[in-house]
Protein backbone atom coordinates (compact mmCIF):
# COMPACT_ATOMS: atom_id res chain seq x y z
CA UNK A 1 0.00 0.00 0.00
CA UNK A 2 2.95 2.28 0.63
CA UNK A 3 4.13 1.85 -2.93
CA UNK A 4 0.72 3.03 -4.14
CA UNK A 5 1.25 6.46 -2.61
CA UNK A 6 4.82 6.68 -3.78
CA UNK A 7 4.02 5.57 -7.32
CA UNK A 8 1.09 7.98 -7.51
CA UNK A 9 3.26 11.03 -7.04
CA UNK A 10 5.40 10.09 -10.02
CA UNK A 11 2.53 10.67 -12.43
CA UNK A 12 1.09 14.03 -13.29
CA UNK A 13 -2.12 13.65 -15.31
CA UNK A 14 -5.25 12.62 -13.41
CA UNK A 15 -5.92 9.91 -16.00
CA UNK A 16 -2.54 8.33 -15.45
CA UNK A 17 -2.97 8.68 -11.74
CA UNK A 18 -6.24 6.79 -11.84
CA UNK A 19 -4.84 4.17 -14.17
CA UNK A 20 -1.86 3.68 -11.97
CA UNK A 21 -4.10 3.30 -8.97
CA UNK A 22 -6.10 0.55 -10.66
CA UNK A 23 -3.00 -1.28 -11.79
CA UNK A 24 -1.39 -1.09 -8.40
CA UNK A 25 -4.54 -2.42 -6.83
CA UNK A 26 -4.62 -5.29 -9.31
CA UNK A 27 -1.05 -6.22 -8.44
CA UNK A 28 -1.84 -5.90 -4.78
CA UNK A 29 -4.75 -8.31 -4.93
CA UNK A 30 -2.92 -10.68 -7.20
CA UNK A 31 -0.09 -10.79 -4.69
CA UNK A 32 -2.55 -11.42 -1.88
CA UNK A 33 -3.92 -14.30 -3.90
CA UNK A 34 -0.42 -15.71 -4.47
CA UNK A 35 0.40 -15.48 -0.75
CA UNK A 36 -2.81 -17.27 0.19
CA UNK A 37 -2.50 -19.84 -2.58
CA UNK A 38 1.04 -20.71 -1.52
CA UNK A 39 0.69 -20.52 2.26
CA UNK A 40 -2.74 -21.97 3.05
CA UNK A 41 -2.01 -25.40 1.53
CA UNK A 42 1.18 -25.52 3.62
CA UNK A 43 -0.67 -24.75 6.86
CA UNK A 44 -3.19 -27.45 6.03
CA UNK A 45 -0.44 -29.89 5.00
CA UNK A 46 1.69 -29.59 8.12
CA UNK A 47 -1.31 -29.51 10.45
CA UNK A 48 -2.58 -32.82 9.02
CA UNK A 49 0.91 -34.34 8.87
CA UNK A 50 1.84 -33.44 12.46
CA UNK A 51 -1.43 -34.82 13.80
CA UNK A 52 -0.96 -38.06 11.78
CA UNK A 53 -4.03 -37.45 9.66
CA UNK A 54 -2.17 -37.14 6.36
CA UNK A 55 -2.26 -40.57 4.70
CA UNK A 56 -0.64 -43.58 6.33
CA UNK A 57 2.78 -42.15 5.55
CA UNK A 58 2.84 -38.39 6.21
CA UNK A 59 6.54 -38.25 5.38
CA UNK A 60 6.05 -39.36 1.81
CA UNK A 61 3.01 -37.09 1.55
CA UNK A 62 4.83 -33.88 2.61
CA UNK A 63 7.83 -34.67 0.42
CA UNK A 64 5.66 -35.23 -2.63
CA UNK A 65 3.41 -32.25 -1.97
CA UNK A 66 6.23 -29.75 -1.55
CA UNK A 67 8.14 -31.20 -4.50
CA UNK A 68 5.21 -31.00 -6.91
CA UNK A 69 4.26 -27.65 -5.39
CA UNK A 70 7.74 -26.26 -6.11
CA UNK A 71 7.50 -27.46 -9.69
CA UNK A 72 4.01 -25.96 -10.13
CA UNK A 73 5.23 -22.62 -8.78
CA UNK A 74 8.32 -22.76 -10.94
CA UNK A 75 6.21 -23.23 -14.07
CA UNK A 76 3.93 -20.37 -12.99
CA UNK A 77 6.96 -18.13 -12.46
CA UNK A 78 8.22 -18.90 -15.93
CA UNK A 79 4.77 -18.28 -17.36
CA UNK A 80 4.70 -14.72 -16.07
CA UNK A 81 6.87 -13.00 -18.64
CA UNK A 82 5.37 -14.64 -21.78
CA UNK A 83 1.89 -14.12 -20.37
CA UNK A 84 2.49 -10.45 -19.62
CA UNK A 85 4.05 -9.98 -23.06
CA UNK A 86 1.30 -11.66 -25.08
CA UNK A 87 -1.55 -10.24 -23.02
CA UNK A 88 0.09 -6.81 -22.84
CA UNK A 89 -0.49 -6.70 -19.10
CA UNK A 90 2.80 -5.33 -17.85
CA UNK A 91 1.67 -5.34 -14.22
CA UNK A 92 1.88 -9.14 -14.19
CA UNK A 93 5.68 -8.84 -14.18
CA UNK A 94 5.45 -7.43 -10.68
CA UNK A 95 4.37 -10.85 -9.38
CA UNK A 96 7.30 -12.74 -10.83
CA UNK A 97 9.76 -12.29 -7.99
CA UNK A 98 7.16 -13.32 -5.43
CA UNK A 99 6.32 -16.49 -7.36
CA UNK A 100 10.02 -17.21 -7.77
CA UNK A 101 10.63 -16.83 -4.05
CA UNK A 102 7.73 -19.18 -3.26
CA UNK A 103 9.25 -21.67 -5.71
CA UNK A 104 12.44 -21.48 -3.67
CA UNK A 105 10.52 -21.74 -0.39
CA UNK A 106 8.72 -24.90 -1.53
CA UNK A 107 11.98 -26.38 -2.85
CA UNK A 108 13.63 -25.61 0.50
CA UNK A 109 10.79 -27.31 2.38
CA UNK A 110 11.05 -30.27 -0.01
CA UNK A 111 14.73 -30.65 0.84
CA UNK A 112 14.23 -30.08 4.58
CA UNK A 113 11.37 -32.60 4.64
CA UNK A 114 13.79 -35.13 3.21
CA UNK A 115 16.48 -34.29 5.77
CA UNK A 116 14.22 -33.96 8.83
CA UNK A 117 11.57 -36.61 8.25
CA UNK A 118 12.86 -39.07 5.64
CA UNK A 119 16.52 -39.63 6.62
CA UNK A 120 15.85 -38.10 10.04
CA UNK A 121 19.11 -36.18 10.42
CA UNK A 122 21.30 -39.10 9.35
CA UNK A 123 23.76 -36.71 7.69
CA UNK A 124 25.94 -39.46 6.24
CA UNK A 125 22.89 -40.95 4.54
CA UNK A 126 21.69 -37.49 3.46
CA UNK A 127 24.97 -36.56 1.80
CA UNK A 128 25.54 -40.11 0.54
CA UNK A 129 22.20 -40.23 -1.24
CA UNK A 130 22.67 -36.81 -2.84
CA UNK A 131 26.14 -37.74 -4.08
CA UNK A 132 25.48 -41.36 -5.08
CA UNK A 133 22.03 -41.18 -6.66
CA UNK A 134 22.01 -39.24 -9.92
CA UNK A 135 18.34 -38.20 -9.64
CA UNK A 136 19.07 -36.71 -6.23
CA UNK A 137 22.21 -34.98 -7.50
CA UNK A 138 20.18 -33.42 -10.28
CA UNK A 139 17.52 -32.24 -7.81
CA UNK A 140 20.19 -30.77 -5.56
CA UNK A 141 21.76 -28.92 -8.49
CA UNK A 142 18.37 -27.35 -9.26
CA UNK A 143 18.06 -26.35 -5.60
CA UNK A 144 21.50 -24.72 -5.51
CA UNK A 145 20.55 -22.61 -8.52
CA UNK A 146 17.27 -21.61 -6.87
CA UNK A 147 19.18 -20.71 -3.72
CA UNK A 148 21.49 -18.40 -5.66
CA UNK A 149 18.55 -16.80 -7.43
CA UNK A 150 16.74 -16.24 -4.13
CA UNK A 151 19.83 -14.74 -2.48
CA UNK A 152 20.27 -12.28 -5.35
CA UNK A 153 16.59 -11.37 -5.61
CA UNK A 154 16.82 -8.17 -3.54
CA UNK A 155 16.75 -4.84 -5.37
CA UNK A 156 20.00 -3.74 -3.78
CA UNK A 157 21.86 -6.85 -4.86
CA UNK A 158 20.34 -6.66 -8.30
CA UNK A 159 21.54 -3.08 -8.76
CA UNK A 160 25.01 -3.88 -7.53
CA UNK A 161 25.31 -6.90 -9.83
CA UNK A 162 24.54 -4.95 -12.99
CA UNK A 163 24.54 -7.05 -16.14
CA UNK A 164 25.71 -10.20 -14.43
CA UNK A 165 22.38 -10.36 -12.56
CA UNK A 166 20.49 -11.26 -15.74
CA UNK A 167 23.20 -13.75 -16.67
CA UNK A 168 22.82 -15.49 -13.33
CA UNK A 169 19.06 -15.48 -13.45
CA UNK A 170 19.05 -17.07 -16.89
CA UNK A 171 20.16 -20.21 -15.05
CA UNK A 172 16.52 -20.57 -13.99
CA UNK A 173 15.99 -22.29 -17.37
CA UNK A 174 18.61 -24.86 -16.51
CA UNK A 175 17.11 -25.25 -13.02
CA UNK A 176 13.60 -25.96 -14.29
CA UNK A 177 14.89 -28.61 -16.69
CA UNK A 178 16.88 -30.22 -13.85
CA UNK A 179 13.79 -30.16 -11.63
CA UNK A 180 11.71 -31.84 -14.34
CA UNK A 181 14.37 -34.51 -14.87
CA UNK A 182 14.60 -35.03 -11.08
CA UNK A 183 10.84 -35.75 -10.96
CA UNK A 184 10.89 -38.01 -14.03
CA UNK A 185 13.84 -39.97 -12.68
CA UNK A 186 12.38 -40.41 -9.21
CA UNK A 187 9.34 -42.49 -10.12
CA UNK A 188 9.26 -46.27 -10.39
CA UNK A 189 7.19 -46.67 -13.52
CA UNK A 190 4.40 -44.07 -13.54
CA UNK A 191 6.03 -41.69 -16.01
CA UNK A 192 2.94 -39.99 -17.45
CA UNK A 193 2.70 -37.19 -14.87
CA UNK A 194 6.42 -36.30 -14.93
CA UNK A 195 6.23 -36.61 -18.71
CA UNK A 196 3.51 -33.97 -18.81
CA UNK A 197 5.66 -31.69 -16.66
CA UNK A 198 8.63 -32.14 -18.97
CA UNK A 199 6.42 -31.24 -21.93
CA UNK A 200 5.18 -28.10 -20.15
CA UNK A 201 8.77 -27.14 -19.34
CA UNK A 202 9.79 -27.53 -22.98
CA UNK A 203 6.77 -25.46 -24.02
CA UNK A 204 7.81 -22.64 -21.67
CA UNK A 205 11.34 -22.74 -23.04
CA UNK A 206 9.98 -22.78 -26.59
CA UNK A 207 8.24 -19.48 -25.88
CA UNK A 208 11.71 -18.07 -25.29
CA UNK A 209 13.24 -19.46 -28.47
CA UNK A 210 14.16 -15.98 -29.74
CA UNK A 211 16.17 -15.34 -26.63
CA UNK A 212 18.06 -18.62 -26.97
CA UNK A 213 18.65 -17.93 -30.66
CA UNK A 214 20.21 -14.57 -29.76
CA UNK A 215 22.53 -16.22 -27.24
CA UNK A 216 23.57 -18.74 -29.81
CA UNK A 217 24.32 -16.03 -32.37
CA UNK A 218 26.09 -13.88 -29.80
CA UNK A 219 28.41 -16.70 -28.87
CA UNK A 220 29.36 -17.31 -32.47
CA UNK B 1 -24.59 -63.00 24.41
CA UNK B 2 -21.28 -63.30 22.69
CA UNK B 3 -18.33 -62.64 24.90
CA UNK B 4 -15.18 -62.07 22.94
CA UNK B 5 -11.94 -62.39 24.81
CA UNK B 6 -9.40 -60.34 22.94
CA UNK B 7 -6.06 -61.89 22.17
CA UNK B 8 -2.95 -60.00 23.07
CA UNK B 9 -2.23 -59.32 19.44
CA UNK B 10 -5.44 -57.33 19.38
CA UNK B 11 -4.24 -54.97 22.09
CA UNK B 12 -3.06 -52.54 19.52
CA UNK B 13 -6.60 -52.04 18.28
CA UNK B 14 -6.95 -48.97 20.44
CA UNK B 15 -4.41 -47.37 18.12
CA UNK B 16 -6.39 -48.46 15.17
CA UNK B 17 -8.41 -45.94 13.25
CA UNK B 18 -11.82 -46.81 11.89
CA UNK B 19 -11.93 -47.52 8.18
CA UNK B 20 -14.57 -44.85 7.65
CA UNK B 21 -12.49 -42.22 9.40
CA UNK B 22 -9.58 -43.02 7.16
CA UNK B 23 -11.67 -42.70 4.07
CA UNK B 24 -12.87 -39.29 5.27
CA UNK B 25 -9.29 -38.23 5.76
CA UNK B 26 -8.63 -39.21 2.20
CA UNK B 27 -11.28 -36.73 1.15
CA UNK B 28 -9.55 -34.03 3.19
CA UNK B 29 -6.26 -34.70 1.52
CA UNK B 30 -7.83 -34.95 -1.88
CA UNK B 31 -9.44 -31.56 -1.44
CA UNK B 32 -6.10 -30.19 -0.43
CA UNK B 33 -4.37 -31.80 -3.37
CA UNK B 34 -6.68 -29.88 -5.62
CA UNK B 35 -5.86 -26.67 -3.80
CA UNK B 36 -2.24 -27.43 -4.52
CA UNK B 37 -2.68 -28.39 -8.14
CA UNK B 38 -5.72 -26.29 -8.93
CA UNK B 39 -4.56 -22.95 -7.61
CA UNK B 40 -0.90 -23.30 -8.39
CA UNK B 41 -1.10 -24.76 -11.83
CA UNK B 42 -2.44 -22.79 -14.76
CA UNK B 43 -6.14 -22.24 -15.28
CA UNK B 44 -6.18 -25.15 -17.71
CA UNK B 45 -6.52 -27.38 -14.70
CA UNK B 46 -9.36 -25.49 -13.07
CA UNK B 47 -11.95 -27.75 -14.69
CA UNK B 48 -10.22 -30.64 -13.00
CA UNK B 49 -10.52 -28.81 -9.69
CA UNK B 50 -14.27 -28.47 -10.14
CA UNK B 51 -14.45 -32.14 -11.02
CA UNK B 52 -12.69 -32.81 -7.73
CA UNK B 53 -15.35 -31.00 -5.77
CA UNK B 54 -18.06 -33.13 -7.36
CA UNK B 55 -16.06 -36.30 -6.78
CA UNK B 56 -16.06 -35.43 -3.12
CA UNK B 57 -19.82 -35.73 -2.93
CA UNK B 58 -20.01 -38.66 -5.27
CA UNK B 59 -17.55 -40.78 -3.34
CA UNK B 60 -19.46 -40.55 -0.09
CA UNK B 61 -22.17 -42.73 -1.60
CA UNK B 62 -19.74 -45.41 -2.78
CA UNK B 63 -20.05 -48.76 -1.03
CA UNK B 64 -17.35 -49.88 1.36
CA UNK B 65 -16.16 -53.46 0.82
CA UNK B 66 -17.47 -55.70 3.58
CA UNK B 67 -14.88 -57.77 5.43
CA UNK B 68 -15.91 -60.85 7.37
CA UNK B 69 -14.53 -62.11 10.66
CA UNK B 70 -12.28 -65.15 10.37
CA UNK B 71 -11.69 -67.95 12.83
CA UNK B 72 -8.06 -68.88 13.17
CA UNK B 73 -5.49 -70.03 15.67
CA UNK B 74 -2.89 -67.67 17.02
CA UNK B 75 0.70 -67.96 15.95
CA UNK B 76 2.84 -69.54 18.62
CA UNK B 77 4.54 -66.66 20.40
CA UNK B 78 2.65 -64.05 18.42
CA UNK B 79 1.71 -62.19 21.57
CA UNK B 80 5.39 -61.75 22.27
CA UNK B 81 6.12 -60.14 18.95
CA UNK B 82 8.45 -57.38 20.08
CA UNK B 83 7.62 -54.72 17.52
CA UNK B 84 4.68 -52.38 17.40
CA UNK B 85 2.05 -53.30 14.86
CA UNK B 86 1.15 -50.91 12.06
CA UNK B 87 -2.40 -49.71 12.79
CA UNK B 88 -5.04 -51.46 10.71
CA UNK B 89 -6.23 -48.14 9.25
CA UNK B 90 -2.76 -47.59 7.80
CA UNK B 91 -2.33 -51.15 6.55
CA UNK B 92 -5.52 -50.84 4.52
CA UNK B 93 -5.02 -47.30 3.21
CA UNK B 94 -1.40 -47.34 2.04
CA UNK B 95 -1.09 -49.87 -0.73
CA UNK B 96 0.98 -50.50 -3.81
CA UNK B 97 -1.57 -52.29 -5.96
CA UNK B 98 -1.28 -50.66 -9.37
CA UNK B 99 -4.32 -52.54 -10.68
CA UNK B 100 -6.29 -49.99 -8.65
CA UNK B 101 -4.05 -46.95 -9.23
CA UNK B 102 -0.34 -46.31 -8.87
CA UNK B 103 -0.67 -43.83 -6.02
CA UNK B 104 -0.74 -45.42 -2.61
CA UNK B 105 -4.06 -43.95 -1.54
CA UNK B 106 -5.83 -44.97 -4.74
CA UNK B 107 -6.41 -48.72 -4.17
CA UNK B 108 -8.34 -48.03 -0.95
CA UNK B 109 -10.58 -45.68 -2.93
CA UNK B 110 -10.89 -47.46 -6.24
CA UNK B 111 -11.13 -51.09 -5.10
CA UNK B 112 -14.15 -50.91 -2.81
CA UNK B 113 -16.53 -52.35 -5.41
CA UNK B 114 -14.23 -55.27 -6.28
CA UNK B 115 -16.04 -58.63 -6.49
CA UNK B 116 -14.15 -61.49 -4.88
CA UNK B 117 -16.96 -64.04 -4.81
CA UNK B 118 -17.11 -66.08 -7.04
CA UNK B 119 -13.36 -66.68 -7.28
CA UNK B 120 -11.21 -69.45 -8.71
CA UNK B 121 -7.65 -70.23 -7.78
CA UNK B 122 -6.05 -72.84 -10.05
CA UNK B 123 -2.93 -74.80 -9.21
CA UNK B 124 -1.54 -76.42 -12.34
CA UNK B 125 1.61 -77.19 -14.28
CA UNK B 126 4.11 -79.77 -13.08
CA UNK B 127 1.76 -81.36 -10.55
CA UNK B 128 0.15 -84.78 -10.33
CA UNK B 129 -3.15 -83.42 -9.02
CA UNK B 130 -4.17 -80.05 -10.40
CA UNK B 131 -6.50 -78.23 -7.99
CA UNK B 132 -9.08 -75.52 -8.33
CA UNK B 133 -10.27 -73.80 -5.18
CA UNK B 134 -13.44 -71.71 -5.19
CA UNK B 135 -14.05 -68.74 -2.91
CA UNK B 136 -15.33 -70.70 0.11
CA UNK B 137 -12.59 -73.31 -0.23
CA UNK B 138 -9.93 -70.60 0.13
CA UNK B 139 -11.04 -70.27 3.74
CA UNK B 140 -12.10 -73.84 4.54
CA UNK B 141 -9.52 -76.16 2.95
CA UNK B 142 -6.73 -75.50 5.46
CA UNK B 143 -6.83 -74.41 9.07
CA UNK B 144 -6.10 -70.71 9.30
CA UNK B 145 -3.46 -69.22 11.53
CA UNK B 146 -2.33 -65.73 12.41
CA UNK B 147 1.23 -64.69 11.51
CA UNK B 148 2.67 -61.34 12.48
CA UNK B 149 5.25 -60.43 9.85
CA UNK B 150 7.38 -57.45 8.97
CA UNK B 151 6.64 -56.20 5.45
CA UNK B 152 9.55 -54.37 3.83
CA UNK B 153 8.72 -52.42 0.69
CA UNK B 154 11.46 -51.96 -1.91
CA UNK B 155 10.78 -48.22 -1.52
CA UNK B 156 12.41 -48.36 1.95
CA UNK B 157 9.35 -48.19 4.19
CA UNK B 158 7.98 -51.04 6.25
CA UNK B 159 5.00 -52.20 8.28
CA UNK B 160 4.23 -54.93 10.82
CA UNK B 161 1.06 -56.77 9.88
CA UNK B 162 -0.94 -59.57 11.53
CA UNK B 163 -1.87 -61.74 8.55
CA UNK B 164 -4.28 -64.65 8.63
CA UNK B 165 -3.67 -67.53 6.25
CA UNK B 166 -2.06 -70.92 5.67
CA UNK B 167 1.40 -72.01 4.51
CA UNK B 168 1.78 -72.19 0.74
CA UNK B 169 3.55 -75.53 1.28
CA UNK B 170 0.26 -77.14 2.38
CA UNK B 171 -1.44 -76.07 -0.83
CA UNK B 172 1.44 -77.19 -3.04
CA UNK B 173 1.73 -80.56 -1.32
CA UNK B 174 -1.96 -81.11 -1.92
CA UNK B 175 -1.34 -80.67 -5.66
CA UNK B 176 1.64 -83.04 -5.50
CA UNK B 177 4.41 -81.36 -7.50
CA UNK B 178 6.35 -83.77 -9.73
CA UNK B 179 10.13 -84.00 -10.07
CA UNK B 180 10.25 -81.35 -12.81
CA UNK B 181 8.69 -78.71 -10.55
CA UNK B 182 11.58 -76.32 -9.80
CA UNK B 183 9.76 -72.99 -9.73
CA UNK B 184 6.35 -71.62 -8.81
CA UNK B 185 4.71 -68.90 -10.91
CA UNK B 186 1.85 -66.74 -9.63
CA UNK B 187 -0.62 -64.64 -11.54
CA UNK B 188 -3.01 -61.87 -10.46
CA UNK B 189 -6.54 -61.63 -11.82
CA UNK B 190 -6.73 -59.86 -15.19
CA UNK B 191 -10.06 -58.04 -15.32
CA UNK B 192 -9.72 -54.54 -16.79
CA UNK B 193 -13.40 -53.84 -16.15
CA UNK B 194 -12.94 -54.26 -12.42
CA UNK B 195 -9.34 -53.16 -12.20
CA UNK B 196 -9.11 -49.65 -13.63
CA UNK B 197 -5.31 -49.69 -13.61
CA UNK B 198 -5.35 -52.50 -16.16
CA UNK B 199 -7.44 -50.48 -18.61
CA UNK B 200 -5.86 -47.05 -18.05
CA UNK B 201 -2.17 -46.56 -18.54
CA UNK B 202 -2.31 -43.40 -16.44
CA UNK B 203 -3.84 -45.20 -13.45
CA UNK B 204 -1.94 -48.43 -13.95
CA UNK B 205 1.51 -46.86 -13.78
CA UNK B 206 2.82 -48.39 -17.00
CA UNK B 207 3.53 -51.93 -15.83
CA UNK B 208 2.47 -54.98 -17.87
CA UNK B 209 -0.66 -56.87 -16.84
CA UNK B 210 -1.51 -59.36 -15.55
CA UNK B 211 0.97 -58.98 -12.71
CA UNK B 212 3.12 -62.08 -12.41
CA UNK B 213 5.54 -63.24 -9.73
CA UNK B 214 7.59 -66.30 -8.97
CA UNK B 215 9.53 -68.25 -6.36
CA UNK B 216 11.95 -71.11 -6.40
CA UNK B 217 10.19 -74.27 -5.17
CA UNK B 218 12.26 -74.43 -1.99
CA UNK B 219 11.36 -70.81 -1.22
CA UNK B 220 7.72 -71.60 -1.85
CA UNK B 221 7.90 -74.63 0.45
CA UNK B 222 9.53 -72.69 3.29
CA UNK B 223 7.22 -72.67 6.31
CA UNK B 224 7.34 -68.85 6.45
CA UNK B 225 5.79 -68.49 2.99
CA UNK B 226 2.15 -67.73 3.59
CA UNK B 227 -1.01 -67.65 1.51
CA UNK B 228 -2.94 -64.91 3.25
CA UNK B 229 -6.72 -64.59 3.20
CA UNK B 230 -7.02 -62.02 5.95
CA UNK B 231 -5.44 -59.41 8.18
CA UNK B 232 -6.29 -58.09 11.61
CA UNK B 233 -8.68 -61.03 12.10
CA UNK B 234 -10.88 -60.27 9.11
CA UNK B 235 -10.87 -61.19 5.42
CA UNK B 236 -8.54 -59.10 3.26
CA UNK B 237 -9.86 -55.85 1.88
CA UNK B 238 -9.46 -55.66 -1.90
CA UNK B 239 -6.69 -53.07 -1.70
CA UNK B 240 -4.56 -55.60 0.20
CA UNK B 241 -5.13 -58.37 -2.34
CA UNK B 242 -8.49 -59.99 -1.58
CA UNK B 243 -9.46 -62.73 -1.57
CA UNK B 244 -6.05 -64.41 -1.46
CA UNK B 245 -2.48 -63.20 -1.73
CA UNK B 246 1.07 -64.34 -1.16
CA UNK B 247 3.20 -63.11 1.76
CA UNK B 248 6.95 -63.76 1.58
CA UNK B 249 8.26 -61.81 4.56
CA UNK B 250 12.01 -61.98 3.78
CA UNK B 251 11.57 -60.50 0.30
CA UNK B 252 10.62 -57.01 -0.84
CA UNK B 253 6.89 -56.44 -0.87
CA UNK B 254 6.45 -56.58 -4.63
CA UNK B 255 7.12 -60.34 -4.50
CA UNK B 256 4.00 -60.80 -2.36
CA UNK B 257 1.55 -60.85 -5.27
CA UNK B 258 -2.10 -59.99 -4.65
CA UNK B 259 -5.52 -61.32 -5.75
CA UNK B 260 -4.08 -64.56 -7.14
CA UNK B 261 -6.00 -66.64 -9.70
CA UNK B 262 -3.23 -68.93 -10.93
CA UNK B 263 -0.33 -70.85 -9.43
CA UNK B 264 1.74 -72.86 -11.86
CA UNK B 265 4.60 -75.21 -11.09
CA UNK B 266 7.36 -74.91 -13.67
CA UNK B 267 10.72 -76.36 -14.62
CA UNK B 268 12.18 -72.96 -15.56
CA UNK B 269 12.34 -69.63 -13.78
CA UNK B 270 9.18 -67.68 -14.62
CA UNK B 271 9.15 -64.02 -15.71
CA UNK B 272 8.25 -61.52 -12.97
CA UNK B 273 6.59 -58.15 -13.52
CA UNK B 274 9.05 -55.66 -12.02
CA UNK B 275 12.04 -57.59 -13.32
CA UNK B 276 10.60 -57.37 -16.83
CA UNK B 277 10.14 -53.61 -16.45
CA UNK B 278 13.52 -52.72 -14.96
CA UNK B 279 15.84 -55.73 -14.68
CA UNK B 280 18.75 -53.67 -13.33
CA UNK B 281 16.59 -52.44 -10.43
CA UNK B 282 14.46 -55.45 -9.52
CA UNK B 283 15.81 -59.00 -9.56
CA UNK B 284 13.99 -62.32 -9.47
CA UNK B 285 15.07 -63.01 -5.89
CA UNK B 286 14.45 -59.56 -4.37
CA UNK B 287 15.55 -60.69 -0.94
CA UNK B 288 15.64 -57.88 1.60
CA UNK B 289 19.32 -57.02 1.74
CA UNK B 290 20.67 -53.87 3.44
CA UNK B 291 24.01 -54.39 1.69
CA UNK B 292 22.67 -54.15 -1.85
CA UNK B 293 21.28 -50.72 -2.72
CA UNK B 294 18.54 -50.11 -5.21
CA UNK B 295 20.34 -48.15 -7.96
CA UNK B 296 18.37 -45.04 -6.94
CA UNK B 297 18.29 -45.32 -3.16
CA UNK B 298 19.95 -47.00 -0.21
CA UNK B 299 18.36 -50.11 1.28
CA UNK B 300 20.46 -49.94 4.45
CA UNK B 301 17.64 -48.49 6.53
CA UNK B 302 13.90 -48.04 6.35
CA UNK B 303 11.06 -46.05 7.82
CA UNK B 304 8.69 -48.15 9.93
CA UNK B 305 5.14 -46.95 9.53
CA UNK B 306 3.23 -47.04 12.81
CA UNK B 307 1.88 -43.96 14.56
CA UNK B 308 3.12 -40.55 15.62
CA UNK B 309 2.70 -38.47 12.50
CA UNK B 310 5.37 -36.42 10.82
CA UNK B 311 7.66 -36.20 13.85
CA UNK B 312 7.80 -39.94 14.53
CA UNK B 313 11.42 -41.04 14.77
CA UNK B 314 10.85 -44.23 12.82
CA UNK B 315 13.98 -44.78 10.75
CA UNK B 316 15.50 -48.16 11.65
CA UNK B 317 18.25 -50.36 10.30
CA UNK B 318 17.12 -52.83 7.66
CA UNK B 319 17.90 -56.41 8.65
CA UNK B 320 19.32 -59.04 6.30
CA UNK B 321 16.42 -61.13 4.98
CA UNK B 322 14.19 -58.67 6.84
CA UNK B 323 15.19 -60.38 10.09
CA UNK B 324 14.24 -63.90 8.93
CA UNK B 325 17.79 -65.08 8.22
CA UNK B 326 17.58 -67.92 10.71
CA UNK B 327 14.75 -69.46 8.73
CA UNK B 328 15.84 -68.72 5.17
CA UNK B 329 19.58 -67.96 4.90
CA UNK B 330 20.29 -71.62 4.07
CA UNK B 331 18.25 -71.33 0.89
CA UNK B 332 20.92 -69.07 -0.57
CA UNK B 333 24.10 -70.77 0.60
CA UNK B 334 26.92 -70.23 -1.86
CA UNK B 335 24.97 -67.71 -3.93
CA UNK B 336 26.37 -64.27 -4.66
CA UNK B 337 23.47 -62.12 -3.45
CA UNK B 338 24.94 -59.04 -5.12
CA UNK B 339 24.48 -60.80 -8.44
CA UNK B 340 21.20 -62.51 -7.57
CA UNK B 341 19.54 -59.44 -6.05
Amino acid sequence: MVSKVKAGTAFDSPFKLRLNKVLTTKVFWLKVLIHLGALLPLVNLYYLALSDQLTADPVEAVIHFTGIGALNLFLLTLLVSPLSKYSRQAFLMKTRRLLGLYTFAYALLHLLNFLFFEVQFDLALFVGEIVKRPYMTVGMAAFVILLLLALTSFDKVKRRMGKSWQKLHNYSYLAVVLAGVHFYWSVKSEIIEPGVYLALILALLFLRRDKFRRWFKGKR
Amino acid sequence: MLIKIPKKSELSENQVTQESVYLQRRQLLKGMGFIGAGTLLSSALSSKAHGGVFDLFKEKEKPVFTRKDLSYSGQAGAENFPEKLTPEGKVISHNNFYEFGAQKHQPAELAQGFKVNPWQLKISGEVDKPITLDYDQLFSTFSLEERIYRLRCVEAWSMVIPWVGFPLAKLLKMAQPNSRAKYVAFETLHDPEQMPGQSSRRLGGGIAYPYVEGLRIDEAMNPLTLMSVGLYGKTLPPQNGAPIRLVVPWKYGFKSIKSIVGIKLLEKEPPTTWNLLAPHEYGFYANVNPGVAHPRWSQASERRITTGGLLARNRIETLMFNGYGEEVADLYKGMDLRKFY
